[in-house]
């Protein structure tokens, strides 16, 4: 059977390019970056190299880059680092209320510690309610932390107006901007928009599992969240995951080659999908229309079909999808981000989300589509009486 | 230190003229359960009781827990053995036993001596008393109490002198294998491994069967279930797990019958499916994990239903047991954790919001009719497509 991988904004398939490169350091060059001999120069080089490429698609120093095990140690390393350091400007933090769990759940422990932690709504499409923030902006602001796009419903969030309104209301405040799902699918200049700290994950975007990083503006403070051996610049200790780097560097320099054609690409896929679900009775696409949205996130309801349903009938046809909230039988947590949209529960549990990549297909929709109008009458007959 | 470990049996011990079957089962299940893990082991069956020798590159606790997981083991005794010579040294070996074992003593204790060999020149009260003496003498803390001792010593005289005094509970039972076998109708739930556990326990092979029901129930869940029984298979040795896609009987069952029947008649096709397997595999019965009135599934009517669907025995060894009791099993059994994992089929679509809880049996019978002619090419279909695994 066929495979149709629709589900890239949970994981990717690493590059073979990557792949290989990651595979030849593991092999080869596995030596520790910081051993004096020929070996530990050797391994240093590939961690240069990769540092070097992704600086040049942020166009940052090579200083401000930052090695870390992946997105979530990114996002809890700029929060609880940045909010530790820069106690002395305020204790209160503004989020918004469709972050991802790896920035909501550190703040959570934040607010224990003492920050007072406000998150600022969003509208039934996930647009941030400026107006709140600005009221909400105060000098004693030590942090801001909101998410470029987000990774439910491909909501995207208006960085550079915030970056400018803090820097014009709360400029001792730190801005973290989560780009996990955003970084390779925008260009980003955080020294542009005013940015201090950005999150990147390596997997998402054809890189290695356990590889990212995070940028640190250099006028940025933070404190380390893992001490040690002193490794990069004494604020993230351990010998750096020098395969995993390597690859993420390469794949973060593939993300920015041909990348107006690919995004374009898995825009018209974007198109294609929202297009033909408007056409499929009982189905509503959430988020921001058009081209105010990611280009390749799509989260849809069938109302009447329950999510997991649907996800493995289209899985045993070869396609896969991921369901917008974990339900089970006893328990239904629900989605944060479509609960803080105001999407009503039986539509939450009806939510599924399609993602793409540049190596999806105008087929590989349109076969979705043809299997979704065959599956959704069938699947709507056998309901809860 | 310990490198043999003596092990109690209780009620396999007085089955008559079977004994030695009963003893023989017992004994070849310890060395398989054994053969999984590091070190050399040696089973000996002597005068009604079964030691294990332990060599080579062995572990104590991991030796233990195999054990632990032996039907018919009512416990498990670490000995210490010493060279047999004449009473002086024997109470030199006591005391050596008394400091390395139980150091700063200060309990009540018995000796209990057992002279196998009759030529020591001591007789077994004689010398139950030298040592409770010699014990009295260099360890003044410590007290006798011959009617509830705090610590019993045992001590046997043989070719050589065991010495013991812990007793780690094992779990009972008989040997598997010496009980025929049964089917558990397995679920992904809490109580279905416990009353498979409870019931291997009594020395009964088991096979189990799995009904999904795909895309309404996830890989997830199955590999789930495949867990549970791979768990179970530490007590009982592999179970032959079939898997049987359910899918297109469950929705047939929802297009022709009243749906706050869907499960009662679910369950009784369940049964008819589990009762093709369990003769194909000579089994002598089924096996369920219901307990009375703990869903409307399972009140005394829905269980009356459900049983005539079935010609074989259907034994459900929980049927008295509370909630938290099945759950306090099931940790004990290691089943718990992987129970609770929340893969259980997510829809609720065939389970009524309002099922009948006092079904009666000629009105389910009257429904199932509907379902007359197809049925029978759809349970042939789900045997015929049915997966078998080993768990093990």
């Amino acid at each position: 059977m066929k495979e149709i991988y629709f589900d890239n904004a949970s994981t990717t398939v690493v590059s073979p390019a990557a792949a290989e490169l990651v595979r030849k350091v593991m092999e080869e060059d596995y030596g520790n970056p910081s051993s004096m001999h020929q070996k530990g120069v050797e391994a240093e080089k590939y961690v240069k190299e990769a540092r070097s490429r992704i600086a040049k698609t942020l166009r940052a120093k090579e200083g401000e880059i930052f090695f870390t095990s992946g997105g979530s140690e990114s996002d809890n390393w700029a929060l609880i680092g940045g909010a530790m350091a820069n106690r002395r400007a305020g204790t209160k933090i503004l989020t918004s209320a469709i972050e991802h769990p790896a920035v909501s759940e550190p703040l959570k422990f934040l607010a224990g510690e003492g920050f007072q932690v406000r998150a600022v709504p969003v509208d039934r499409h996930g647009r941030l309610d400026l107006d709140a923030l600005r009221a909400e902006l105060t000098e004693d602001t030590a942090l801001l932390s909101f998410m470029y796009v987000n990774n439910e419903v491909g909501a995207v969030l208006p960085i550079r107006e915030i970056g400018k309104m803090k820097n014009e209301l709360a400029p001792r405040a730190l801005f973290h901007v989560d780009a996990i799902q955003a970084y390779g699918k925008y260009r980003i200049c955080p020294g542009e928009l005013g940015i201090d700290f950005l999150s990147v994950s390596g997997h998402k975007i054809h890189g290695p599992k356990g590889s990212g990083f995070l940028y640190k503006s250099e006028k940025a403070r933070i404190l380390p969240l893992i001490y040690g051996g002193g490794q990069q610049n004494g604020l993230r200790s351990g010998t750096e995951n020098v395969p995993g780097i390597a690859g993420l560097g390469l794949a973060c320099e593939e993300a920015y080659t041909d990348f107006e054609e690919k995004i374009g690409r898995i825009r018209r896929l974007k198109s294609l999908l929202v297009e033909g679900v408007g056409s499929l009775p009982e189905a509503a696409v959430h988020g921001m229309p058009d081209e105010e949205g990611a280009p390749h996130i799509v989260n849809a309801a069938f109302m009447g079909v329950g999510a997991e349903v649907l996800l493995h009938s289209l899985e045993e046809r070869g396609i896969y999808i991921s369901a917008g909230s974990a339900c089970s039988t006893h328990k239904r947590a629900g989605s944060p981000t479509l609960g803080a949209m105001g999407v009503p529960r039986a539509e939450m549990e009806s939510s599924v989300r399609f993602s793409f990549s540049e190596l999806n297909s105008e087929e590989e929709v349109r076969e979705t589509l043809a299997c979704l109008a065959e599956l959704l009458p069938r699947l709507r007959r056998y309901r809860r009486k | 230190m310990y490198n043999t470990f003596l092990i109690k049996y209780g009620e396999i011990g007085i089955k008559g003229d079977n004994r030695h079957l009963f003893e023989d089962a017992l004994a070849k299940r310890i060395r398989t359960v054994l053969a999984h893990i590091g070190g050399e082991f040696t089973v000996r069956k002597t005068r009604g009781r079964i030691y294990v020798s332990c060599a080579g590159d062995w572990n104590y606790e991991e030796t233990v827990t195999q054990l632990g997981h032996v039907f018919g083991v009512v416990g498990i005794c670490p000995v210490m053995i010493y060279e047999r010579r004449d009473p002086e040294q024997l109470k030199r070996d006591m005391l050596d036993y008394v400091s390395k074992e139980h150091p700063g003593c200060r309990s009540t204790f018995k000796v209990k001596a057992r002279r196998v060999d009759k030529t020591f020149p001591l007789t077994s009260m004689e010398t139950a008393a030298a040592l409770g003496e010699v014990i009295l003498q260099n360890f003044p803390e410590m007290k006798v109490d011959v009617h509830e001792p705090e610590l019993l010593f045992d001590v046997e005289i043989r070719e050589e002198v065991y010495i013991y005094s812990k007793i780690i509970p094992g779990p009972g039972g008989m040997p598997i294998g010496t009980a025929g076998r049964a089917m558990l109708l397995l679920s992904g739930g809490i109580d279905s491994p416990v009353a498979g556990w409870m019931t291997a326990k009594r020395g009964v092979t088991l096979d189990a069967v799995y009904f999904h029901a795909p895309p309404y129930t996830s890989e997830r869940a199955k590999q789930k279930v495949v867990d549970l029984a791979a768990q179970l298979a530490k007590y009982t040795g592999p179970i032959r797990l079939h898997v049987v896609n359910f899918t297109d009987i469950q929705l047939h069952i929802y297009d022709e019958c009243p749906h706050e029947e869907l499960t009662i008649i679910m369950r009784r096709y369940m049964m008819r499916i589990a009762e093709h397997f369990a003769r194909e595999e000579g089994d002598l019965g089924l096996i369920t994990g219901e307990s009375i009135g703990q869903v409307a599934s399972q009140t005394m009517q829905s269980l009356y239903v459900t049983d005539a669907a079935a010609s074989m025995p259907v034994y459900r060894p929980l049927i008295g047991f509370d909630k938290n009791d099945i759950v306090e099993i099931s940790r004990k059994i290691g089943t718990y954790e992987t129970s609770i994992l929340p893969y259980e089929d997510c829809c609720t679509i065939f389970v009524a919001r309002h099922p009948v809880t006092k079904p009666i049996l000629p009105v389910i019978e009257r429904s199932e009719a509907k379902l007359k002619d197809s049925i029978e090419g759809l349970l042939k279909t789900a045997i015929e497509t049915a997966e078998l695994l080993i768990a093990k």
